[in-house]
């Protein structure tokens, strides 16, 4: 059977496009998202959208299968939050590892409906490891800057059971997306790393930061550069941007990160910069027409959409880029890459 | 993208080494963590690229000491910038440090003393981290001393390490850097040991990395920092050629190895190279003398470094003042070069333009910011000038023989009719004069009729207009309606703060064939303008253009068939109300006018917001970040200092007057109209606000606002009230700018006009204060500056013509009201601009809840309602209402939009 490996040699790959976005299509209400299971919880449930994977699996497998008829290649399991240290607020760790089951499983079943439909077509699932809440390098508190609100334990814990929970429940691969901060991000793939030795496999590791804003810089304040000088000794299978900007604003991190890259790259903007109303402006063919010139640059091996985006977005997004010449894959070099917030690249002296 | 990309020797700072530095070791015991700070930064200023940390002490608790520092330098981004050296001898300090670092670290130190499966764990672990590793040349039977056991060591560390997956480039030997000149004769050699080694290290280990630490070797010299200072140099020189990458180094403190004294040098060399027996003797003697002569160690020579440039010949000297923007010598240079080259037109086509191609390509290449070329235009001005009283002569005796200069090209810029903003028109001026482009610039307000005629009579070969306020685009597209109906053939360039691709191409391009380009801001006119004068350019370039603009067309005509307005009811029905009865509406403290005339500059300087000055120069970032951005920080602080200095002349000579008036009156909104009364009776009107309301289609919860809404309603039964106000500190701003244009520095006078644009709005930040303590809510306040620009308080200042109220004619009403005019000195243009350009006006709004929002697209129906209103025609409503008017794209005819070129 084809892998994500040989498929992304061949062509752009499609990932899909928001979650968020569409789960507020179907109105659900506080009692969807507590379902029988939760029903006494003493917290508001309404909002915590991971929580659907157990308590409406039906919408997820849903919306899932919708991206997969849109053309989409690749689906994120619906785990953004699904942390004990991200449940905390929910007063839900305890279900940390059965939320990550559930939603491995709601992928999975859409995949294999895909596939079912149209034999021959390979549909995978990547199992999504966001951000979480609290940050390893920033304060909360401006007048104690050397306080932190996580500590690596706690967060390696979290990011460990997390992923293990999604291996378990059979994803292909793992996106370390939405990265605001390189050392929550590098605590991810040190516990991801654990988990590859502790069961004996490994899967393509994707990472994906968020440019705040025209700084082009990460909210913890490191260049492009240097964020992918602090993430390149994980090996991933794909580095990219996600969040944050519409494709018009990233543009310019984007032909950066093509050049810079030594693995596949990939970028799944916003629908644009929220509106005054919170909402995305792009439409379908705008989006469709800044990453199909993305593509023709040759700066993409994957493509998709993050928030605003809907399935419309991804079908033109996919036919877009349909029969464009991915990346060429990159040689990995021998320069020491060091940073700080910024890059400090240490070419050999000869003697 | 900046990324320090090292080829040379890199610096590892050793200041915040406890075991190197004093002051570092008693600022941490001491918990002196302001002052550990000060250290790690002074060492990033003096050069470090990478700073060492090491708090290895008996009685400090290693790993929560370098936890804690650590976490204090991710917070101070002048630090943080560069790499961290985890530096312990400890496994435990090293391993909490890197739970701390983001960015790509190195660890010092591992090796074999613990034996090949320790060290694997430990690199495995590095590794998983995503650091880098300093092996030092230890093993189990301990530390290389010798060439053969240091290369020995570090190549059998290196088989392990990258047969087990360790990257060969993240190894960095440290192949043990020993104290020589101690009098025990085996100790002679260490150094030629040490570059022996690092030769073979480097020939056959591939891609591993050479460091060290150089402080050690001249241990035997301690307190006599000259002769170690030297040493290090000497030290440095001999390891860098045999191929040391990096060391930890007092990065302050490093000498020029070419600057030492040859006979220290000589003796130093003796020692290092192992070259006389007796070399240590020697130099111990050499260095008790300089001791006893010398004092502490002198500064450096750096004001004779910083004029080294004027021994040039003097074509060299012009085109570095040129690149460097210094205008101290200019004059005096260009005369010594008059008297040296032929024809005073040579020294323009030779060395000043040589200089002005390299900033031309520099700004092009975004290596060189505006302020900067704008330096060195005003450097280019004043050589020009100096010139060309003798080229004026040259061309009186040419004329007889009837010879004729041309530059590249002439371009017309005029800031449109009803508008007095011009600093982006006078920054792209300059460019394009920088350039060899001779720029005619008619100023401000300039008619139709004058940009036309000027035009014709002086065959311009592009004509280029500017303007900041929405009616400025009407005037844009009125201009170029007369352009084709006058015949004209010449492009089109459309600049400033309001226009923008969408509109050009929307409104602009289709009512004039010849060609419309839309210039983003002053560092893309060059290449504009050179595509459009360029016969082989042109079309092609016409024709990318035309096909920009023909998709924005379609994309805007996609977008408004997308747009759902509602109808003028429907968002009437959807509007923001309250519960009147329960809503705080404080009374101010007085009613009517109140005037500040002469309001002292140096009130207003704190509430000055410096980010939008930057942008003023073209350079983006938040303030003060921006003056330690990467990229644009050398001169955003350059600029920062030259605006400081040009501020502080202002303020003490007053060139400047900020005169200014407020008012409260009771009011009730009425409908979508805020009327005024004369008094607390209410029985008479004395104006009306007429407020808009958004049409576009909200989702559930979110209502149509208008600034209307957060006025009480008559039908409330309670007295408002709402005030506004108008404030300049532009008077003299003109004078001051033409004054300095005189003196060719068009860089000081685009700062003088930024400056006050500044200290307009800082005006408005300070009355709006006033206004809010007037109203009582404003005296409990505790705000910081920063909290005042993100308008962190009570209340709204909106000002019509802003997104909120975006009809500029209210204006007239505002300033009626307040007889603006006569207590402030603003006047009002035809288009309702205010004169001079660096004043604020607008109402304030005291509901607890009112906030700054868009208006966005307006249907017909709101058009037809507010002539009504206002007592207008609907023509007249229509037009003062187009930018906000929902209505199709003008259909380019044929002619005009498909035709490449003219």
């Amino acid at each position: 059977m084809e892998t994500l490996e040989q498929l992304v040699r061949q062509r752009i790959v499609v990932i899909d496009g928001a979650m968020g976005s569409l789960i507020q299509t179907f109105r659900l209400e506080e009692r969807d998202f507590r379902g029988e299971r939760f029903g006494a919880h003493p917290k508001d449930l309404k909002g915590n959208n991971d929580l659907l994977c157990l308590t409406r699996p039906d919408v997820i497998e849903e919306i899932h299968g919708r991206y997969f008829d849109a053309g989409a290649d690749l689906v994120e399991t619906n785990t953004f939050s699904s942390t004990a240290i991200a449940q905390a607020d929910y007063d839900l760790s305890h279900v940390a590892r059965e939320l990550n089951l559930a939603a491995a499983k709601c992928a999975r079943n859409a995949a294999r409906a895909a596939e079912e439909k149209t034999p021959g077509r390979r549909c995978f699932v990547a199992g999504a490891i966001g951000p979480l809440n609290r940050t390893l390098s920033m304060s909360p508190d401006v007048n104690r800057p050397d306080y932190r609100a996580v500590t690596w334990q706690q967060v390696t814990d979290s990011y460990r059971e997390q992923t293990l929970a999604l291996l378990e429940g059979g994803v292909d691969a793992l996106l370390v997306e939405t990265i605001f901060d390189t050392l929550n991000a590098k605590a991810a793939l040190f516990s991801i790393e654990e988990v590859f030795e502790q069961v004996g496999r490994r899967v393509p590791v994707m990472v994906s930061v968020t440019i705040t804003d025209a700084s082009g810089r990460t909210l913890s304040g490191q260049t492009l550069g240097a964020f992918y000088d602090s993430i390149r000794h994980a090996h991933p299978f794909s580095v990219g941007i996600n969040c944050a900007l519409g494709g018009k604003e990233m543009r310019p991190y984007m032909q950066e990160l093509a050049r810079i890259a030594e693995c596949n790259v990939s970028c799944y903007p916003n629908a644009g910069l929220p509106n005054a109303f919170g909402g995305y402006d792009e439409t379908p063919a705008d989006m469709a027409r800044i990453l199909g010139d993305f593509a023709k640059n040759g700066w993409l091996n994957l493509v998709g959409g993050c928030c605003g985006s809907t399935p419309e977005h991804i079908a033109a997004i996919a036919q877009a880029v349909k029969g464009l010449a991915p990346r060429p894959d990159a040689e990995r070099k021998s320069t020491m890459r060091l940073s700080g917030l910024e890059s400090l690249h240490v070419e050999t002296r000869a003697s | 993208m900046t990324v320090t990309s090292a080829s040379q020797f890199l610096m590892i700072g050793e200041r915040t080494n406890i075991t190197g530095s004093p002051r570092f070791a008693k600022a941490l015991k001491a918990g002196d963590w302001n002052e550990c700070l000060a250290i790690a930064r002074q060492q990033v200023e003096s050069g470090a690229n990478i700073i060492d940390i090491n708090v290895d002490e008996a009685l400090i608790d290693g790993e929560a000491t370098m936890v804690k520092f650590l976490n204090l330098i991710a917070a101070e981004p002048d630090i943080c910038k560069v790499p961290v050296m985890l530096d312990s001898s400890k496994w435990s300090v090293l391993e909490a440090g890197l739970c701390c670092v983001q960015g790509k670290a190195i660890v010092n130190s591992i090796s074999l003393k613990d034996g090949e499966a320790e060290l694997l764990r430990r690199a495995k672990l590095i590794r998983r981290y995503g650091a880098a590793a300093v092996v030092m040349a230890f093993d189990e039977q301990g530390q290389a001393a010798s060439r053969d056991d240091k290369v020995r060591i570090c190549t059998r560390a290196y088989n392990l390490l990258t047969s087990n997956g360790f990257p060969a480039e993240d190894i960095i030997f440290d192949p043990n850097i020993l104290t020589v000149a101690t009098g025990i004769e085996e100790h002679n050699n260490y150094a030629v040991d040490f570059f022996e080694a690092t030769r073979l290290i480097k020939q056959t280990l591939p891609h591993a990395k050479v460091s060290g630490g150089v402080s050690n070797v001249s241990f035997s010299f301690r307190g006599n920092n000259p002769v170690r200072e030297a040493i290090h140099s000497a030290f440095l020189f001999h390891g860098v050629k045999a191929g040391m990458d990096m060391g930890i180094v007092n990065a302050g403190m490093l000498g020029v190895y070419e600057e030492i004294a040859p006979e220290l040098l000589e003796r130093v060399e003796d020692v290092l190279l192992n070259r006389r027996p007796d070399a240590t003797d020697r130099l111990v003697s050499y260095a008790d003398a300089l001791k006893a002569k010398s004092g502490p160690p002198g500064t450096r020579q750096e004001s004779k470094e910083d004029l080294a440039w004027r021994s040039g010949t003097v074509a060299q000297r012009l085109s570095h003042a040129l690149v460097k923007g210094i205008d101290q010598f200019v004059e005096a240079d260009t005369e010594e070069a008059r008297l040296q080259f032929k024809r005073p037109l040579d020294i323009i086509e030779g060395p000043l333009m040589d200089g002005m191609r390299v900033v031309g390509d520099l700004f092009g290449a975004g290596k060189m910011f505006l302020p900067q070329v704008v330096k060195s235009a005003r450097v280019m001005k004043r050589a020009v000038a100096w010139l060309t009283p003798f080229m004026e002569e040259e061309k009186k005796k040419a004329a007889a023989a009837g010879a004729n200069t041309r530059p590249q090209g002439k371009v017309l810029l005029a800031t449109v009719k009803g508008d007095v903003h011009d600093i982006g028109k006078n920054i792209v001026g300059v460019v394009l004069a920088c350039n060899n482009y001779e720029v005619i610039d008619l100023g401000v307000m300039v008619s139709c009729d004058k940009i036309l005629a000027t035009a014709r009579e002086k065959q311009v070969d592009v004509v280029g207009l500017s303007g900041l306020i929405t009616p400025s685009l009407d005037e844009m597209v009125n201009v170029a309606r007369e352009l084709t109906r006058e015949g004209f053939d010449v492009p089109l360039l459309i600049g400033g703060a309001t226009t923008s691709h969408p509109h050009t191409s929307v409104k602009i391009a289709p009512q004039y064939a010849p060609g419309v380009v839309h210039v983003l801001d002053a560092s893309r006119v060059v290449n504009v303008v050179s595509a459009l004068l360029s016969p082989e350019q042109k079309p092609a370039f016409l024709l990318e253009v035309t096909k920009k603009q023909q998709g924005a067309r379609a994309d805007f005509e996609a977008r408004r068939v997308e747009r759902k307005l509602l109808t003028l009811e429907q968002a009437r029905a959807n509007r923001q109300s309250y519960d009147w009865a329960s809503i705080d509406i404080p009374r101010p403290e007085f009613v009517g006018t109140r005037a500040y005339s002469d309001v002292p500059l140096a009130d207003l300087v704190p509430f000055i917001d410096w980010g939008p000055f930057f942008n003023a120069w073209e350079l983006y970032g938040a303030f003060p970040k921006i003056l330690d951005d990467e990229k644009v920080g050398t001169e955003a602080k350059k600029l920062y200092a030259d605006a400081q200095a040009l501020l502080a002349r202002i303020v003490s000579e007053k060139r400047f007057r900020a005169n200014g008036v407020l008012a409260f009156w009771p009011c009730n909104s009425d409908g979508d109209d805020v009327v005024l009364w004369a008094d607390e009776s209410r029985s008479k009107e004395l104006g009306r606000f007429h407020m808009l309301r958004q049409q576009a289609e909200k989702p559930a919860g979110q209502f149509n606002l208008s600034l209307a809404d957060f006025v009480a309603p008559v039908s409330s039964g309670r007295l408002d009230w709402c005030g506004g106000f108008a404030v300049t500190a532009g008077l003299g701003v003109e004078e001051l700018a033409q004054q300095l244009r005189n003196a060719h520095d068009d860089y000081s006078a685009i700062m003088a006009q930024a400056l006050g644009d500044r200290l307009a709005e800082a005006f408005a930040e300070w009355a709006h204060l006033q206004a809010r303590r007037a109203c009582g809510f404003g005296r409990k306040e505790d705000l910081t500056n920063a909290q005042l620009i993100k308008e962190e308080y009570r209340g709204i200042r909106p000002a019509p013509g802003y997104p909120a109220c975006p009809e500029h004619t209210e204006k007239g009403t505002l300033f009626s009201l307040l007889d603006a005019a006569k207590v402030s000195g603003i006047t009002l243009t035809e288009s309702f601009a205010m004169n001079p350009a660096s004043s604020v006006s607008g109402f304030y709004l005291n509901h607890p809840d009112a906030k700054y929002f868009g208006l966005g697209k307006i249907g017909r129906d709101q058009a037809e309602d507010y002539a009504k209103r206002k007592g207008w025609s609907l023509e007249t409503a229509l037009k003062w209402l187009s930018p906000n008017l929902d209505e199709p794209a003008t259909a380019p005819s044929g002619q005009a939009a498909e035709r490449p070129a003219a």
